[in-house]
């Protein structure tokens, strides 16, 4: 038999592959997902309006689209493997409902997905313009999709439905319509989809920017930022609000451990919570340090009244406190004030190209232009508070992590193949950072064809 | 219900042995019977707008694996841990290649794409027939050592070899010599299906001389097969029970043969899609011959202690595969017209769409 520590190291290793490669592995979708939207719109507005820079500026984002695609493509077929390789005893015990869900995926989307973009890449010349448009807005159906059917394999993690657990430990489903009516599924696609549109528009308003500072590519560079500031300004509003509020009520009704962890709270106040804007978890003594807070907001937002009681973290018995409460206090604060300079940053840049003032305001053009990270932060650090604050469950309140792992994978064997994904990946963001940064550099318009 | 997601699991995997097949072939005859860029370029155009779909089979029978038959997902995913995970890293250098190779106009830069598109294909070629050898040999499951079971008897796990390479040891690897020589004749069925399709896709001057190499492959492949069907009753005896019950399995290795010897006619051929037909049908006929030879067992066992991995005793439960049938059903229809769409509109050569050029 294994020992303790053995044991451990298995499952850190396991775990830290999983974080890992998932990690990388969504630095792709949310461009895809939200890019895939500003392209079809790009060549709607060419075909309702006739104006050539737009046609331009759809084949342009074509071009990083593709690229961006197929890294996303090999990123994720590990993650397909690794349930099987990494996580033998949690894929037999729960195959049978989340193994549902992902074979849906690869039917109704990737399926969609990987067959019209061969079309849509090297249709164009074959296919019209109108033809071309439809097979780009299957592209993009298909990536929305996929985002769907794996938010709801996400969602039975988080909370579990529509299933019955036989004696040998095993979950079967009782009620596959419960998959898609589970209550932390659609706030979580909603806010989930806001964000990587986010991460598209500040994507296209930022390379756009980078055009008009360096006086290149004039006309491409309004459209992308004019086009790039609408669709952020909708989407940062969107992700904080309804979508941030409701998948927020969501973890308070059935993971308020997780809640309380990620805000911070530590004591249960009575007569109402505040929230807390800076201060650093100290786990040892179980409290918060250098706080600066605003009182009885956190119990408002949350149940709409000043006085609501919100359980604190030192209530719930320590064994089911997340293991990593203070990651998940910081990745939760991350995502919030990222969001929050978002919001003040489009609407600055709204307001000013509604004056008109836009395309003349350097200093604005820079800060667009360096905001391209941020979007990216965010979203990994909100999948960090919702993984994080997961702990130490696989499936909440059902199955522990320790459980899930696969029994006859050593530590060394899973570390072997960590250090080589880190290898491997390492080696493909450069490559594809340098891609992009020579697409950009060469810009739309000339030459563009791909052919 | 089972037998349902029997049938369908594995009509899945062979379209994909038939379609990311022609993929790795290409690779493999880019590799080592392209001569100039033009050829190159010619074998790159062919599969450019495809490996991307064909590359989803693989996902979705993942997935349907995964959710059908979880207990086989989870104990030959976790037992072939590492030959697993390299075909993963394999699959990445491949469509990396691909992809980024025309992005810089630089000699060294295509070379180097080129040796890794090339040789990703080929070493996948040699694993993915490993595998099958691996799955027609057995595995240790349980990991037995002196007659008791040290793991659950679903459980295994293999290295990567042993060193006598011996198929018959106690502690097997993934690589003996058996299923070495399955890999060879995996790459020998996909070079000359890779060679097929290029020759039906373009018209590039590398076609005549692929039809003479096609010619003389299929001669070693004849061989191969004979000696790898000897063998195989030597390493692991198959009562061939199936075939002598039903007699309509028999459909399986006779098209399996029709598909080999067909291929011999290579220069006859009127139409380009022929000889692509022939090795499509081989290898159907020897994915088929296999699978219909080890039913109900899916992965068998080479120990007394623990019983093989069936069709029974791994499947999910009867509602998930019910309500699963329901949707897989209307998801395949749609599967297939986008395929046709598809070939519809990339019908004919493709010598000039420029694939990877910008
Ligand atoms: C651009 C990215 C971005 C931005 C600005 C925000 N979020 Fe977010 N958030 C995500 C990107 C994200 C995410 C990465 O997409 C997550 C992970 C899981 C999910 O569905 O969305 C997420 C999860 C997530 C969770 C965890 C849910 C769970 O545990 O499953 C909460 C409570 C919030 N968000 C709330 C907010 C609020 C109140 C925001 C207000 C500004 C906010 N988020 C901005
Ligand atoms: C794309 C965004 C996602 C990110 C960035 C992400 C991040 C993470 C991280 C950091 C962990 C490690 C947690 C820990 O070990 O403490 C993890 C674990 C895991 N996640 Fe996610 N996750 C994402 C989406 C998903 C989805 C959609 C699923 C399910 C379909 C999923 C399933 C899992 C599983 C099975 C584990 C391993 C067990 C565990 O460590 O909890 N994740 N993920
Ligand atoms: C455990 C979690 C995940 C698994 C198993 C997974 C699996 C995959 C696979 C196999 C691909 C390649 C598809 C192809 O070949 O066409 C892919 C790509 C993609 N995934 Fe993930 N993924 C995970 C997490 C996510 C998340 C969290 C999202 C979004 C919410 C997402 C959305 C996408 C999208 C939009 C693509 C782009 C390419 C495509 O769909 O073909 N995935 N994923």
């Amino acid at each position: 038999m294994v020992s303790i520590s053995a044991m451990d190291d298995m499952i850190l290793y396991n775990r830290l592959q999983f974080a890992f490669t998932i990690t990388f592995h969504y630095l792709f979708p949310q461009l895809t997902m939200g890019l895939s939207l500003l392209i079809v719109y790009f060549k709607w507005k060419f075909l309702r309006t006739g104006i050539i820079d737009y046609n331009d500026a759809a084949k342009f984002w074509m071009k990083i689209f593709a690229l961006n695609f197929a890294m996303g493509v090999v990123t994720g077929i590990p993650l397909e493997f690794q349930f099987g390789t990494n996580w033998a005893k949690f894929s037999e015990l729960t195959g049978g409902i989340i193994g549902q869900t992902l074979a849906m995926e690869g039917m109704f989307s990737f399926f969609l997905e990987s067959s019209f973009l061969g079309m849509f890449l090297f249709g164009e010349k074959l296919l019209g313009h109108k033809l071309h448009f439809v097979t780009g807005l299957m592209v993009f159906i298909g990536a929305w999709a996929s985002g769907f059917l794996i938010l709801a394999t996400h969602a039975w993690m988080q909370h579990p439905v529509g299933y019955e657990v036989l004696e040998n430990g095993r979950f079967i489903l009782t009620n596959f319509s419960a998959l898609f009516k589970n209550p932390w599924l659609l706030p979580s696609y909603f806010h989930n989809q806001a964000a990587s549109l986010i991460t598209s528009a500040f994507f296209v308003a930022s390379v756009g920017a980078f055009y008009l500072l360096s006086n290149k590519h004039i006309t491409a560079g309004r459209i992308f930022v004019k086009t790039g500031v609408v669709f952020g300004l909708i989407a940062s509003l969107l992700v904080a609000f309804p979508t941030g509020d409701m998948v927020a009520r969501n973890v308070v009704k059935y993971q308020p451990v997780k809640f309380a962890a990620m805000e911070g709270v530590f004591e249960t106040e009575k007569g109402g919570s505040e929230i807390i804007l800076i201060g650093q978890p100290d786990m040892v003594n179980k409290k918060l340090d250098n706080k600066i807070a605003v009182p009885k907001i956190l119990s408002f937002l949350t149940y709409q009244r000043w006085d609501a009681e919100i359980k604190g973290l030192n209530e719930f018995a320590d064994p089911i406190h997340p293991t990593n409460v203070p990651g998940l206090y910081y990745s939760y604060h991350i995502m919030v004030g990222l969001g929050t300079i978002f919001i003040a940053t489009m609407l600055a840049c709204a307001v000013m190209l509604w004056m008109k003032k836009l395309y003349q305001a350097r200093w604005l053009l820079w800060i667009l232009m360096i905001m391209i990270p941020f979007p990216y932060i965010a979203n990994t650090a909100g999948w960090y508070t919702t993984e994080l604050g997961r702990q130490p469950w696989l499936v909440y309140n059902l199955l522990k992590m320790a459980d899930g792992v696969s029994p006859t994978v050593s530590g060394g064997n899973a570390l072997f193949t960590l250090l080589g994904f880190i290898g491997l990946y390492i080696l493909l963001g450069l490559l594809f950072l340098l891609l992009v940064i020579k697409i950009v550099y060469k810009g739309p318009g000339s030459n563009l064809a791909v052919k | 219900m089972e037998i349902f997601w029997f049938v369908v699991l594995n009509i899945m995997l062979v379209t994909y042995v038939i379609l990311d097949g022609y993929d790795f072939g290409a690779g493999i005859v880019h590799l080592f019977f392209a001569r100039t860029d033009e050829e190159k370029q010619s074998i790159r155009n062919s599969i450019g707008p495809f490996w991307d779909a064909n590359e989803v089979w693989l996902i979705a029978s993942g997935g349907v694996l995964f959710f059908a038959f979880p207990t086989l997902y989870a104990s030959s995913f976790s037992g072939f841990y590492l030959p697993l995970i390299l075909v993963l890293w394999l699959l990445i250098f491949r469509a990396v290649g691909l992809e980024l190779r025309g992005q810089v106009h630089n000699h060294l830069w295509e070379n180097l794409w080129d040796k890794a598109f090339g040789i990703a294909s080929l070493l996948l070629a040699v694993f993915f027939g490993a595998a099958l050898g691996n799955v027609v040999r057995g595995v240790n499951l349980g990991m037995v050592e002196n007659g008791i079971s040290t793991q659950e008897p679903h459980y295994f796990f293999l290295a990567l070899w042993n060193p006598t390479f011996d198929p018959l040891a106690e502690h097997q690897g993934i690589i003996d010599w058996f299923t070495i020589l399955l890999g060879v004749v995996a790459v020998v069925t996909l070079t000359i299906h890779g060679a097929n399709w290029i020759i039906l896709k373009t018209s590039s001057p590398i076609n005549t001389r692929l039809k003479g190499i096609i010619f003389k492959l299929n001669v070693v492949l004849a061989i191969l097969v004979v000696l790898s069907a000897i063998l195989w009753h030597y390493v692991k005896p198959v009562p061939l029970t199936n075939l002598r019950t039903y007699y309509w399995t028999w459909i399986f290795p006779v098209a399996g043969f029709v598909g080999l010897m067909g291929q011999f006619f290579i220069r006859k051929f009127k139409k380009d899609v022929t000889g692509f037909l022939f090795s499509s049908l081989f290898i159907f006929g020897s994915f088929t011959t296999t699978v219909a030879s080890l039913f109900p067992n899916m992965l068998p066992s080479t120990n007394e202690v623990n019983p093989s991995l069936t069709v029974y005793n791994v499947a999910a439960h009867e509602y998930g595969l019910t309500v699963g049938a329901g949707w897989f059903i209307i998801a395949a229809i749609l599967v297939i017209a986008y395929f046709v769409i598809q070939l519809r509109v990339f019908k004919g050569k493709m010598d000039d769409i420029g694939y990877g050029e910008h």
